[in-house]
C-alpha cells in the first residue's frame, strides 16, 4: 500500500458502517457531536443489513429479520421508536408496533418428507418419547429465561447484561451437543431442530457452537408486544436495511455527509496522543490519514492483526475468534412456484435435513392478492467443513454451480423452479459471522475487546461473540457513549 | 355397399337431430323459456330442411362429391355451432338470437340436402319403394338413438360444447367413409380429400381445447347452466343463468344472482352515500361488475368514481357482454368513471387521491392473501384516503353464518380509530348479509332517499342498523397481517353452514 498523501483531522473515526458502526455514528450523532467519520470499505453502508434492488423490489443481502426487543434492550427500542415502527413509550413492558413491520402470518413452515408442516419444529410423525423430550427441552428453556441472579438475567439479551453465576457461565466450557446428551436429549429430531437454530444464528454447528450462546439462542427473547406474540419478528421486504437505512438517515440528517463509502482501513497506528487511520480509496487510487483522538473499531476483528501496528497480544486475542462462511442466494422468480402439500407458503421457509437452511420471501410483508413477481432469498452456513475448509469450497466453487446446487436443492419442494426463475444473484460471505464455539464467550480473548482502552475502542457483534443486530448495535453505542465520555461530552446514555 | 350407405343414414340422422337438440336447449339455458325456445328452434330448423331438400334438385352431378362436402360443412358448422353461440351470448353484445336463428337454419339447410342426396346415390341399385323404406328407417332410428342418449348420456358426461363437436366429427366420419367407399367413382379426389383432413383437423382441436371451455367437473358444481366461463390469471369467472337469473361466481363463490342483486347494492352504498349529500369523488375498492357504480351513478351529484378491480377480465366483460351490460346499465361506460386494473393496496400505497366515500367490496376473507384487505394495516391505509367527513362502507360477510367472522370487521375497523356503525340486509342468494360503515364521526342514516330504489325506504332503514339477538355482537379480535383471525374465524364459521 502506497504512503498516505494528505493528513485529515477528526476527533473521532469509525471504521466499518455495518449495524455497529452506524450504531456509533447514531449515538454521536443524537448527542450534538458531528466530527467524525465512519469510513466503510463497501459502496454501501449497512453490513450485512444491506439490500439488493430487483425487478420484483427488494430483498436481503444478509440479514433479514430482527425479534421484538427484549425487556433490557433499551437501545433497540429507542431506534425503532425514532424509526416510527415501536408506537408509544419505547420503555413499555408491551410496545406497540407497526403491524406492517411485524411478520405477516404464516410465519414459518418446514419442508419435510415431500411435505410443508406448520411451524420449525418437526411435528409429523414424531413419538411421544420424542414429544416429551421437545415437552422437557422447551420447559428448560423457559426457566432459564425466566431466571434471574440479582437482577440480572440468565440469559439477557445484550449479552453484557447476562448473570456471571458460576453455573451458568461453565456452560460456555462445553459444546451445546454435548450439554444435550449430558441431559439426556437424545430425540434425532430435537437434535435436528437444535441443529438447525445454531447454523440460523450462528453458522455453526451444535457439536461446535457453546452450550451457553445455544441456550442464549432459545432463553434471552423475552420481548413482549401489545398486539403481537412474544415470539414475533420484525422484517421487510429489505431484510434489515430499513434499519440499517434509518440510521445512515439519521445521522446525515443530524451530522451531515459523515459516511464514507468505497474506503479502506488498512492501517492503524496509535502516534503519541492520536490515532492515525490510513484509508485506500480504490476509486481515486489514493490513501488518505485519518488522524483522530479516539478511533471506534466496528469493523470484524479478524481484520485486527492484519491492520493494527504493533500490539502482539491483542493481535493474539484476535486470532482465537473464528468465523463462519455463508451462502446467500437471491432467486428473482416471474411468479411463485409450484407447491407441494401441506401448509401454503409462509415467510420463513425451512428445509429438514437440507444443506441450505431454506429461503425467505421477499414479497411476505405485502398487501397483495396477486401474487407476482417475487425474490426467494436462500440461505446456506457451510458449517459442515471447518470455516477455513468451508471458505475455501465457498470461494472456490464458481456462481454458476453454486446457483445449479441452490436450484437442484429447491426442487424438491417446488419442482418448477427453473421455469419461474428468472435470475440468480450469489452472494459468497467468507466471513460472515463470528462463531461462538466453547470458551469464546466468557474467556479472556474476547473481554479484551470488550474493554476501554483510551484511545480505541472495539464495537463490533464480534466483541459479543456472536452475530445479532442486538449486540451490534449495543457494542457500537457503548463504544460511542465511552468515546463521548473521554470527550468530556454530555449526553443522555442510550443504554441505562 | 348399400348397408355401409345405409349406417351412414343413422349416423347422418342422428347428427341432424342432435343439432337440433343443442340449438334448443341452449337457447333454453340461455334465454329461459324452454317452451318457446324449443318450439321456434324445431321450427326453423324443420323450415330449413324443407328448403334443403327442395335445393337438392339443383345438384345434378357429381352426387358423392357434392354429399362428402354436404357432410364436411354440416359437420364443421353443426359441430362448433354451441361453441360459438356461447362465445356470442357471452362475448359479443351481437344480438344472439339473430346468431341462434342463422345457425339453426345453415345446420337446417345443409341437413335437408342430405337425405335426398344419398336416396338418389341409392337410387341407383335399389327400387324407389326399397329405397324410401329403407333410408327412413335409418333416418328415424338415428332420430331415436340422439333423442336417448343426448339427455342421459351426452349433455351430462360432455356437455353442450363438447357434444356438438362430437356430433361434428361423426359428420366428418362420414364424409370420410364415403370418400374411401366410392373411391373407384372419385378419380384422384385431392381436394375433397384435402378439405375433409381441414375439417378433421380443426374439430379434433375444437374438441381438445373445449376442456377450457366449460368442464365437466365445472358443470356440476354450479345448479344452473354455465354461459361463460373463464380463467383469467387471478380468478375463474363464471356466469350462469336459468331463465332471467344470471349469476356470476368467482372461483366457485357465488358473486351475486340478478334476480336480487338490488338488494346488496342498494343496501351496499345508498345507506352511506345517501348520508352524504356533498359527496363528490368515490372510491370503489373491487366490483369489478359495475352494479355498485350502478347505484352510485344515480346520484347527479357525483364528479368521479374511480373503480379499482384487480382483473381487467371482470372490467372488459362487465362492460361489453349484452347481458351484463343492461344489468349494470351500462356503468362500466360511464363518463364520470376511471377504471384501474389493480391491487386495492397497492394502488392505494401508490396513489394520494383522497375520497369522499369509498365502497370496499372484496371478496370474502377465505384466505391469507384477501384477509389482508381486511386488517388493520388495510385500514390504516384506506383512512389517508378519506376525507374528513369521508365515510367507507365495507361489505363483511354474513353476521349470521359468520357472526364472529363480520364482528372482527367491525372491532377490526374500531381499532383503528374509526366510528364503526355495522348493518345488515337481506339477500335472499346469499342469505343475511352484513356490510359496516366507517367514519371519523358518528354516522347518521339518511332521512330520506333521493333516488330510486326498489328495496331501500327511509322507514326500513332503522331496521339495518338493528342486530336481532342471532347476530347481536361478539366477541372477536383485531384482525391484523400477523395474526390474521379473520381468515380463521371464517373458515371455522362457514365450514359449519350447511348449505
Amino acid at each position: 500500500m502506497p504512503s498516505p498523501t494528505e493528513t485529515e483531522h477528526v476527533r473521532v473515526v469509525i471504521v466499518g458502517a455495518g449495524v455497529a458502526g452506524l450504531s456509533a455514528g447514531w449515538k454521536l450523532a443524537k448527542a450534538g457531536f458531528n466530527d467524525f467519520v465512519i469510513a466503510e470499505l463497501e459502496a454501501q453502508p449497512g453490513g450485512n443489513s444491506r439490500a439488493g434492488q430487483g425487478a420484483a423490489g427488494p430483498f436481503p443481502l444478509a440479514a433479514h429479520y430482527l425479534p421484538i426487543p427484549t425487556q433490557e434492550a433499551v437501545a433497540v427500542r429507542e431506534l425503532l421508536s425514532e424509526l416510527g415502527v415501536l408506537i408509544g413509550d419505547p420503555r413499555a413492558e408491551q410496545p406497540r408496533y407497526d403491524e406492517r413491520f411485524l411478520c405477516a402470518v404464516p410465519q414459518e413452515r418446514l419442508y419435510r418428507h415431500g411435505r410443508w408442516e406448520d411451524g420449525l419444529v418437526p411435528a409429523v410423525g414424531i413419538g411421544a418419547d420424542e414429544r416429551a423430550q421437545y415437552k422437557r427441552f422447551f420447559g428448560l428453556m423457559e426457566s432459564f429465561k425466566r431466571r434471574c441472579d440479582q437482577g440480572r438475567r440468565a440469559f439477557a439479551l445484550p449479552m453484557a447484561l447476562s448473570s456471571r453465576a458460576d453455573d451458568l457461565v461453565a456452560l460456555d466450557r462445553q459444546s451445546l451437543r454435548n450439554w444435550l446428551l449430558a441431559q439426556g436429549f437424545d430425540s434425532p429430531h430435537l437434535h435436528w431442530y437444535v441443529d438447525y437454530a445454531c447454523r440460523d444464528d450462528f453458522g455453526t454447528r451444535a457439536d461446535a457452537v457453546s452450550a451457553w450462546a445455544g441456550i442464549h439462542y432459545f432463553a434471552c427473547r423475552n420481548g413482549q408486544a401489545r398486539d403481537a406474540s412474544g415470539d414475533a419478528v420484525l422484517t421487510s421486504p429489505g431484510g434489515n436495511a430499513w434499519l440499517a437505512d434509518g440510521m445512515a438517515r439519521s445521522i446525515r440528517e443530524r451530522a451531515g455527509d459523515r459516511i464514507r463509502t468505497g474506503s479502506l482501513a488498512f492501517r492503524v497506528i496509535e502516534t503519541g496522543d492520536r490515532m492515525a487511520v490510513d484509508v485506500w480509496s480504490p476509486t481515486e487510487q489514493r490513501v488518505t490519514r485519518i488522524e483522530a483522538e479516539q478511533l471506534i473499531w466496528a469493523a470484524p476483528l479478524f481484520l485486527v492483526p492484519h491492520v493494527f501496528a504493533g500490539n502482539a497480544s491483542l493481535k493474539a486475542a484476535a486470532a482465537t475468534f473464528s468465523y463462519a462462511p455463508w451462502l446467500v442466494a437471491n432467486l428473482t422468480l416471474a411468479r411463485f412456484p409450484a407447491e407441494r402439500s401441506g401448509a401454503g407458503v409462509a415467510w420463513d421457509n425451512v428445509l429438514f435435513d437440507s444443506p441450505g437452511l431454506g429461503y425467505v420471501v421477499s414479497t411476505h410483508q405485502q398487501m397483495r392478492v396477486r401474487a407476482g413477481a417475487t425474490v426467494f432469498t436462500y440461505y446456506r452456513a457451510l458449517a459442515e467443513v471447518d470455516p477455513a475448509a468451508g471458505r475455501a469450497l465457498l470461494l472456490g466453487t464458481p456462481h454458476e454451480t453454486w446457483a445449479e446446487q441452490v436450484l437442484a436443492e429447491l426442487e424438491g419442494p417446488h419442482p418448477d423452479i427453473r421455469q419461474v426463475a428468472v435470475r440468480v444473484d450469489t452472494f459468497r460471505l467468507g466471513h460472515a459471522m463470528v462463531r461462538p464455539t466453547p470458551g469464546l464467550i466468557w474467556g479472556t480473548e474476547r473481554a479484551r475487546f470488550a474493554g476501554d482502552f483510551p484511545r480505541v475502542r472495539f464495537a463490533h457483534a464480534d466483541v459479543s461473540g456472536f452475530s445479532l443486530f442486538e449486540e451490534a448495535q449495543y457494542r457500537g453505542i457503548l463504544a460511542a457513549e465511552r468515546t463521548l465520555r473521554r470527550l468530556g461530552r454530555d449526553f443522555v446514555s442510550s443504554l441505562a | 355397399m348399400n348397408q355401409a350407405l345405409l349406417f351412414s343414414v343413422f349416423v347422418v340422422a342422428s347428427c341432424g337431430l342432435a343439432y337440433e337438440l343443442i340449438a334448443g336447449a341452449l337457447s333454453s339455458y340461455l334465454l329461459g323459456d324452454s317452451v318457446t325456445q324449443f318450439s321456434t328452434v324445431i321450427g326453423t330448423y324443420l323450415f330449413a330442411m324443407g328448403i334443403g331438400s327442395w335445393l337438392s334438385r339443383y345438384i345434378e352431378r357429381n352426387l358423392i362429391a357434392r354429399f362428402v362436402q354436404v357432410e364436411l360443412m354440416v359437420g364443421v358448422l353443426g359441430g362448433f355451432s354451441a361453441a360459438a353461440l356461447f362465445f356470442v351470448f357471452a362475448w359479443f353484445s351481437a344480438p344472439f338470437k339473430l346468431a341462434l336463428y342463422l345457425a339453426v337454419f345453415g345446420i337446417g339447410v345443409l341437413v335437408g340436402l342430405e337425405i335426398p342426396l344419398i336416396m338418389r346415390i341409392l337410387k341407383r341399385d335399389l327400387t324407389f319403394k326399397d329405397v324410401v323404406s329403407q333410408v327412413l328407417t335409418f333416418d328415424y332410428l338415428g332420430a331415436l338413438a340422439v333423442s336417448i342418449l343426448f339427455p342421459l348420456l351426452l349433455v351430462p358426461h360432455l356437455g353442450l360444447v363438447r357434444s356438438g363437436l362430437l356430433f361434428g366429427l361423426l359428420n366428418v366420419a362420414v364424409s370420410l367413409w364415403a370418400l374411401w367407399l366410392f373411391r373407384a367413382q372419385l378419380h384422384a379426389a385431392y381436394g375433397l380429400k384435402m378439405q375433409a383432413a381441414v375439417a378433421l383437423v380443426v374439430l379434433v382441436a375444437g374438441f381438445v381445447g373445449a376442456g377450457h371451455f366449460s368442464s365437466l367437473a365445472e358443470a356440476q358444481l354450479y345448479a344452473d347452466e354455465i354461459v361463460y366461463n373463464e380463467s383469467s390469471p387471478y380468478q375463474r369467472i363464471v356466469i350462469t343463468r336459468w331463465k332471467d337469473d344470471l349469476r356470476l361466481f368467482l372461483n366457485n363463490n357465488l358473486q351475486f344472482s340478478s334476480r336480487d342483486e338490488y338488494r346488496y347494492h342498494e343496501a351496499l352504498v345508498h345507506p352511506g352515500l345517501a348520508a352524504l349529500p356533498g359527496a363528490r369523488r368515490i372510491l370503489v375498492l373491487g366490483g369489478g361488475d359495475g352494479l355498485a357504480v350502478r347505484e352510485i351513478l344515480k346520484y347527479p351529484q357525483i364528479e368521479s368514481i374511480t373503480l379499482v378491480d384487480l382483473d381487467p377480465a371482470m372490467t372488459s366483460l362487465f362492460s361489453t357482454a349484452e347481458p351484463l351490460r343492461r344489468l349494470n346499465a351500462d356503468a362500466l361506460r360511464a363518463a364520470k368513471l376511471k377504471i384501474v386494473n389493480a391491487d386495492a393496496a397497492q394502488w392505494l400505497e401508490e396513489n394520494d387521491d383522497v375520497f369522499d366515500f369509498v365502497v370496499v367490496d372484496f371478496p370474502d376473507p377465505s384466505n391469507f392473501a384477501i384477509g389482508k384487505l381486511y386488517s388493520a394495516a388495510f385500514y390504516r391505509l384506506l383512512e389517508k384516503h378519506m376525507n374528513a367527513g369521508a365515510l367507507a362502507v365495507i361489505q363483511s360477510t354474513s353476521p349470521l353464518y359468520a357472526r364472529q367472522s363480520f364482528w372482527c370487521v367491525v372491532a377490526t375497523l374500531e381499532n383503528v380509530g374509526f366510528v364503526a356503525t355495522p348493518y345488515h340486509a337481506l339477500v335472499p342468494s346469499f342469505g343475511e348479509w352484513g356490510f359496516v360503515l366507517a367514519g371519523r364521526r358518528v354516522y347518521v342514516p339518511p332521512r330520506d332517499y333521493t333516488v330510486e330504489t326498489r328495496f331501500l325506504s327511509p322507514e326500513t332503514t332503522t331496521a339495518l342498523f338493528q342486530f336481532p339477538k342471532d347476530m347481536a355482537r361478539v366477541d372477536a379480535e383485531v384482525n391484523r397481517l400477523n395474526n390474521q383471525v379473520l381468515v380463521r374465524y371464517f373458515e371455522n364459521e362457514w365450514r359449519h353452514v350447511i348449505r
